[in-house]
């Protein structure tokens, strides 16, 4: 042996567990505190011997436990009851009997895995196949069928001679010192491991690249992004014209349908319908919306006319002229459905009710523009009212 | 015959040195393998191939390569997932139920049973995987956050479902993998292969046989041990609700729960005797893997076969109680109508020919419970494609009535699971310790001291 090297431990080994037994129980007894005992398999009566407190662990596997039933009823909750509610099978959304073999499974799963690991990092302070026990011959015999103690340097009452005439009084099969390796076994900066990391990292940065960005986009992975469909403006040599989207057949009837009697007279009727909706916010919001997709990109965000198709397009007229002011509410209804000249017919994309809902809102938009003095102090009370200017 | 029940019979025959009992464990690994064994793995590899092969084509062209359709929307996939999971059952039940009660005799065969639990939930996984027709998106049954806003159902059965198999599965490595610490300390202690000893260092981490971690260690087994067992309840219970919970009837019943547990034990044991079989001639490991805890894994094949009789008895008894003539008609369409066939084989095989097992001399005779557990085998696939196809095929709308044919592909992914099953375990005695060599060690007599407990 190099005696230049640092003393780890003096070790005994013994033949039998009531050896190993007794031999523990006298040195717990002598008042070392750093020392161990190893042994092939857990040997009864010894944490008695040792003097061990009884183990811990079972707090990590209480603790996780529950937090793991929290976590899953609180998830369970918050998904199903706050982020997106649903009614499954008549059940309320906080459904609990439901949620049980969920809350079981992850209690058991976070329970097990943090004893494992608590055990093994916490506990253990795994992984350590540095540790100079490691690889000697005393590791090697109580491996297979020795059992052995060893005390560590550390101890503060470690006294070599005295520690190997205590060991000798117990006769053991044989004694034996362990040193510290003058270098360590397994150096992580070693070349040959920053090597074997590196080639990891290339390896697995280069197969997540090709699954996310070539992978996916093949056929049958594409998430269906192929598929023997027709999209929306899109060509078909399906239909003679060529003409993907298609209008609803001759004669077909929508839900709801209620037929309008003027339809296809060129003429504003006599007897024009009047409006059945109230101006009320709702009704006017629902205006707003519908005459900004529908309306406006001909008539202008303000029904002036004043569009970007202007020049480009026969010139959609104000809806401010003094005929429009006039007419009747079921004057415009007519144009909408029905159409005029060159403005073709809304019908089969604006419900009735929506109609309705725009005209009220262009009505809006007329007396704004030709607003009178009374309607001026009127907003301006609002205004006043709200703390808006 | 007189047994004196006061005296525990010694667990290990004879009294074997525990250098000896190392070297019998390790030898398998120590040696080259035989040609027999290439033979073997030959074998299984090309089941496994083929099994791959039809999976590429169902990849490909779809589920529609299977025989399944309406009104059998289940098939194979289904039967050979509720198969491997329970055969999945006895691994875990050995290594904590028996555990906790003390059953010493578990140790020798404990190792090897959790091994083949891990195995046959792999291969039973594939199969609720493939059945969705596109495995590669099965990230979706996890509650992640995701642009769409969406979760998943937790209230559905089938979302248990992964949640249980998944769990059992993670449960079931994590206490395969503690159990080999130890085993692969002494592996590397054994081994002056370079190569072998960084390997083995690798996995068991640096331990040490400190009798410091043994007091933790024995406690984090015990602790698993205890979540494990409600755990391997709990996973078979879930699977049956996935039909218990639907309104079909011959599935809607209560009984499910308990009789799918049983019948997971009962062909999770008789998968288990099978192998060990095998396994205890070829190793040499008979004083081991003895004829006595053969027999004791018979009696419960005994027990749990006639706890899944009294269930399929008592499912017909309330088809007809219930007085609901669905109900009665799909029971008695089972037993006679178009799926009987199916149905006689599962009773035979696993209520009649397990009665075998009443008399000694069966029970302890190797060739004899050969012929038995691969019947049980046989008859428990049986069981669940009775379930499965004979509920579906006349459902409430007769014009829709059909008769569920599987197609070849069908049986190439089963035989292929056999082939993965088989592959593994292979694998596996040439490269883990088949027994647990530090438990075995601590159950030979002499192994614990004179005093203890004084
Ligand atoms: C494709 C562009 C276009 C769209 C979209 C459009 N219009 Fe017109 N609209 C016209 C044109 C052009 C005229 C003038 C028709 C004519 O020459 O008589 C017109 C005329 C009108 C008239 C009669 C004005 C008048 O002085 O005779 C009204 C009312 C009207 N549109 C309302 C609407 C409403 C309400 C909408 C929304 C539902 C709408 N339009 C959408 C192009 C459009």
């Amino acid at each position: 042996m190099n005696t230049e090297l640092k003393l780890h431990s003096l070790t005994a080994l013994f033949n039998t567990p009531d050896e190993i037994i007794h031999a523990a129980e006298k040195i717990s007894s002598e008042g070392f505190t750093k020392y161990d005992v190893h042994t092939p398999y857990p040997v009864h009566g010894m944490d008695k011997a040792m003097k061990l407190k009884s183990s811990k662990l079972g707090y990590i596997t209480l603790i996780f436990g529950l937090s793991g039933a929290a976590f899953a009823l609180l998830l369970m909750y918050w998904t199903m009851s706050v982020d997106y509610p649903m009614i499954i099978g008549g059940k309320p959304f906080f459904s609990l009997p439901a949620f049980i073999p969920v809350t079981f499974e992850l209690t058991v799963l976070l329970a097990t895995l943090s004893t494992i690991i608590g055990m093994l990092t916490f506990f253990f302070k795994f992984p350590d196949n540095n540790n100079p026990l490691i690889d000697s011959d005393y590791m090697k015999a109580v491996s297979s069928d020795k059992y052995g103690i060893c005390i560590y340097a550390n101890d503060p009452k470690f006294e070599k001679d005295k520690i190997l005439a205590l060991f000798e009084s117990l006769h053991p099969a044989k004694t034996s010192e362990v040193y510290f390796p003058e270098k360590t076994r397994y150096p992580s900066l070693e070349p040959k491991f920053l090597v074997m990391l590196l080639v990891v990292a290339i390896l697995t940065s280069g197969v997540t690249y090709i699954t996310l960005n070539k992978l996916l986009y093949i056929v049958p992975f594409d998430w269906m992004l192929k598929q023997a469909r027709v999209n929306a403006q899109s060509k078909s040599d399906y239909f003679p014209d060529q003409f993907g989207m298609r209008k609803p057949v001759e004669g077909s009837i929508a839900r709801g349908f209620m037929p309008y009697e003027y339809k296809d007279q060129l003429q504003q009727p006599e007897k024009p319908l009047t409006n059945p909706l109230l101006p009320t916010k709702k009704v006017l919001e629902l205006g707003k919306s519908k005459f900004l997709t529908f309306c406006s990109p001909c008539h202008g965000n303000y029904a002036e006319g004043d569009s970007r198709l202007n020049g480009q397009f026969p010139n959609p007229p104000t809806l401010h002229s003094n005929k429009v002011r006039e007419w009747k509410d079921g004057n415009i209804y007519h144009v909408i459905t029905n159409g005029q000249n060159i403005m073709p017919s809304y019908a089969s994309q604006i419900s009735r009710e929506e109609r309705w809902a725009i005209i009220k809102y262009i009505r809006v938009l007329q007396r704004a523009k030709n607003a009178s003095d009374s309607d001026i102090i009127l907003s301006k009370k609002e205004s006043a009212l709200n703390g808006t200017k | 015959m007189d047994i004196d029940y006061s005296v525990e019979l010694p667990v290990v025959e004879g009294r074997p040195a525990l250098a000896d009992i190392e070297r019998v464990i390790a030898r398998p690994m120590e040696e080259k393998p035989s040609k027999k064994f290439f033979i073997a793995l030959g074998i299984t590899t090309t089941m496994l191939l083929f099994g791959a092969v039809c999976l590429g084509l169902t990849f490909f062209y779809g589920i529609g390569m299977w025989g399944n359709n309406q009104p059998v929307g289940w098939g194979f996939d289904i039967v050979n997932f509720v198969f491997w999971v329970g055969i999945g059952h006895a691994g875990t039940l050995i290594s904590a139920v028996l555990f906790l009660l003390r059953q010493k005799w578990r140790t020798g065969i404990a190792r090897f049973a959790e091994a083949m639990t891990i195995f046959a939930v792999m291969c039973a996984g594939i199969f609720p995987l493939i059945h969705t027709g596109r495995p590669w998106l099965a990230g979706y049954l996890f509650p992640y956050p995701n642009q769409n806003g969406l979760w998943v159902n937790f209230t559905s059965p089938l979302l248990w479902d992964v949640f249980a198999v998944s769990t059992y599965f993670t449960v079931s490595l994590v206490f395969w993998y503690i159990g080999l610490i130890p085993d692969l300390a002494t592996m590397r202690d054994r081994t002056n292969n370079p190569i072998k000893k960084t390997i083995y260092s690798i996995f068991s981490l640096g331990w040490r046989h400190s009798h410091r971690h043994w007091q933790h260690y024995e406690k984090a087994y015990m602790l698993l041990a205890g979540f494990a067992t409600p755990l391997v309840l709990s996973v078979h219970t879930i699977v049956s609700f996935d039909f218990a919970v639907s309104v079909i009837p011959g599935w809607h019943t209560t009984i499910f729960p308990p009789y799918f547990v049983a019948g997971a034990i009962f062909s999770g044991f008789a998968m288990v005797v099978t192998v060990l079989v095998f396994v205890r001639t070829i190793f040499n490991l008979e004083h081991i893997i003895t004829l006595d805890h053969l027999e004791k894994m018979n009696k419960v094949i005994l027990a749990t076969g006639m706890l899944v009789g009294y269930a399929y008895g008592m499912e017909f008894f309330i088809a007809w109680y219930s007085g609901q003539d669905i109900e009665r008609f799909v029971f008695i369409n089972r037993a006679f109508g178009p799926y009987a066939w199916a149905y006689w084989i599962m009773v035979s095989c696993n209520v009649l020919v397990p009665q075998f097992f009443w008399i000694r001399k069966v029970r302890r005779s190797v060739p004899l419970m050969m012929i038995i557990v691969i019947l049980v085998n046989v008859g428990m696939w049986f069981e669940r494609f009775v379930i499965v196809v004979s509920s579906l095929h006349r459902d409430f709308l007769p014009s829709s009535w059909g008769y569920y044919k599987p197609t070849i592909i069908d049986f190439g992914i089963l035989i292929g699971s056999f082939g993965l099953f088989f592959t593994l375990v292979l694998l596996f005695t040439k490269s883990l310790p088949v027994v647990s060599i530090s438990e075995v060690k601590a159950v030979v007599e002499g192994a614990q001291p004179s005093h203890h407990g004084d």
